[in-house]
């Protein structure tokens, strides 16, 4: 079973759609210990990270959460899902996140007027040198994928970066560290190349 | 790089397409969601349903299509039309559309723009605007609301600037001198809006042709743009537009 995880934002309805339409068995909770019985854990997010760090305390989710992620349960983070990994943001804050991963979540500084922000629309990403990301196995380098977002993570600790973004800065796309992965990008947004990456999430021993 | 973004547009009432669309051999040319997965099937960037519905009725029908709606497409899906209060945006959000747009409400009531940005995050509020050109030396434009037919004195660009202040992620901006005439977007619009607002900018109204979504990608400069007809009726398809804008220089999603 997997949990999709109800922080109390965020349109959830299409991942659980998305996981069910390649071959999981998703479901949508806000229940700590129904966290704590999945095989895998999926934590989708939108609007503001102070929301969605509020609304994972206030059901003990962030306790269940670091406690999958101890047990080394496969981890996919989708967007805010990826920003709370880290140790804080600066969007309405600084907010403190979990703390899985070192590192910050700050906002993007056009260069140019006319770069806009949000980041919306589909992007190309790529590898970063010298990973190898199971999640990603078999798409290919510089594949499109629908992003929406104003802030990304800056991870502190190196490697943890798998997949690159250009937005006038190359940002972290996705990041790995041992059972936890997270795409800043929307795989349930991405059509084929999204649910491709899905499958192998929902197959990854 | 980012690309730029081609998005079908969908009018919706009491559920079904308003006009019909007859681009693929549909089984019923009139289900939305049939329309929808083939436009996901053909790699549109996003779709867009305005709901015209004016019943209470169907704004309930609204919300078990977009829930049906969502649970076949993989790309981001945008709802507008009638939406008044953050209820209705949250309704909308939970049956899954990915971003709600405002038209009518957000300039009667632009606390409605903040709030439910502060709710949900500015990259889920989109506001609509309907912009029509003022007679007079000066080029002005003046928004329109109630689909058009009435006229507010506000001056399009000056509400433009306010709702990306207010917490629009993004603006939807139809011409209404252009709506219809397949001659071509307001290209000074678009172009003067874009270089206002600091979020992303969907061109609408006017498409007649695959030139027209290249003028307002480049001298238009809109980050995407929004095209009914020229797609619904089989003329073109998205995948011949995304080679005619790639062939011409204009980022677009390559296709699998």
């Amino acid at each position: 079973m997997i949990a999709v995880v109800d922080s109390g934002s965020g349109n959830l309805r299409s991942v659980e759609k998305a996981l069910a339409a390649v071959g999981g068995r998703p479901i949508v909770t806000a229940d700590p210990d129904v966290v704590r019985r999945a095989d895998r854990v999926v934590v989708p997010g939108q609007g503001a990270f102070r929301d969605c760090m509020a609304g994972l305390a206030a059901r003990g989710l962030d306790a269940a959460l670091r406690e999958v992620i101890a047990a080394g349960r496969p981890y996919l983070g989708i967007c805010l899902g990826l920003q709370v990994l880290f140790d804080e943001s600066e969007e309405q804050g600084p907010v403190r996140g979990l703390g899985v991963l070192a590192g910050r979540v700050v906002r993007f500084r056009p260069e140019s007027p006319t770069r806009k922000v949000p980041h919306m629309g589909w992007n190309d990403v790529h590898l970063a040198p010298g990973r190898d990301e199971p999640n990603w196995r078999g798409l290919p380098d510089g594949a499109h994928v629908y992003f929406v977002h104003s802030y990304y993570a800056v991870p502190s600790e190196p490697g943890v970066t798998v997949l690159e973004c250009d937005y006038g800065v190359r940002f972290a796309a996705a990041v790995r560290k041992d059972n936890v992965f997270a795409c800043q990008f929307h795989p349930e947004k991405s059509q084929s190349v999204g649910l491709a990456l899905l499958t192998r999430f929902v197959t990854c021993a | 790089m980012l690309t730029r973004r081609i998005i079908p547009c969908l009018d919706v009432k009491d559920g079904r397409v308003v006009k019909g669309v007859n681009f693929v051999a549909l089984r019923d040319a009139g289900d939305p969601v049939l329309a929808a997965a083939a436009y996901d099937a053909q790699g549109a960037d996003e779709l867009c349903y305005l709901d015209i519905s004016a019943s209470h009725e169907g704004r309930k029908t609204l919300l078990d299509l977009v829930e049906r709606t969502a649970d076949c497409i993989f790309m981001p899906l945008t709802v507008g039309g009638g939406v008044r209060t953050v209820d209705d945006v949250t309704a909308l959000l939970r049956a899954g559309a990915d971003k709600v747009a405002m038209n009518t409400a957000a300039l009667l009531d632009p606390t409605l723009v903040r709030a439910a940005s502060d709710r949900f995050g500015a990259q889920a509020i989109v506001v609509a605007v309907d912009a029509r050109r003022s007679a007079g030396p000066t080029l002005r434009w003046e928004v329109f609301t109630h689909g058009g037919r009435h006229a507010t004195g506000r001056d399009a660009l000056a509400w433009c600037e306010e709702a990306a202040r207010l917490g629009a992620g993004e603006l939807l901006v139809t011409s209404m001198d252009k709506d219809g005439t397949r001659s071509g977007y307001d290209l000074e619009l678009t172009a003067e809006v874009a270089r206002r607002v600091p979020v992303p900018v969907i061109a609408s109204g006017g498409v007649g042709g695959l030139e027209d979504l290249r003028l307002g990608l480049t001298v238009g400069a809109a980050d995407a743009v929004l095209a009914a007809s020229i797609f619904h009726f089989g003329e073109q398809t998205i995948r011949a537009a995304k080679a005619y804008l790639a062939a011409h220089g204009v980022p677009v999603r390559a296709l699998a």
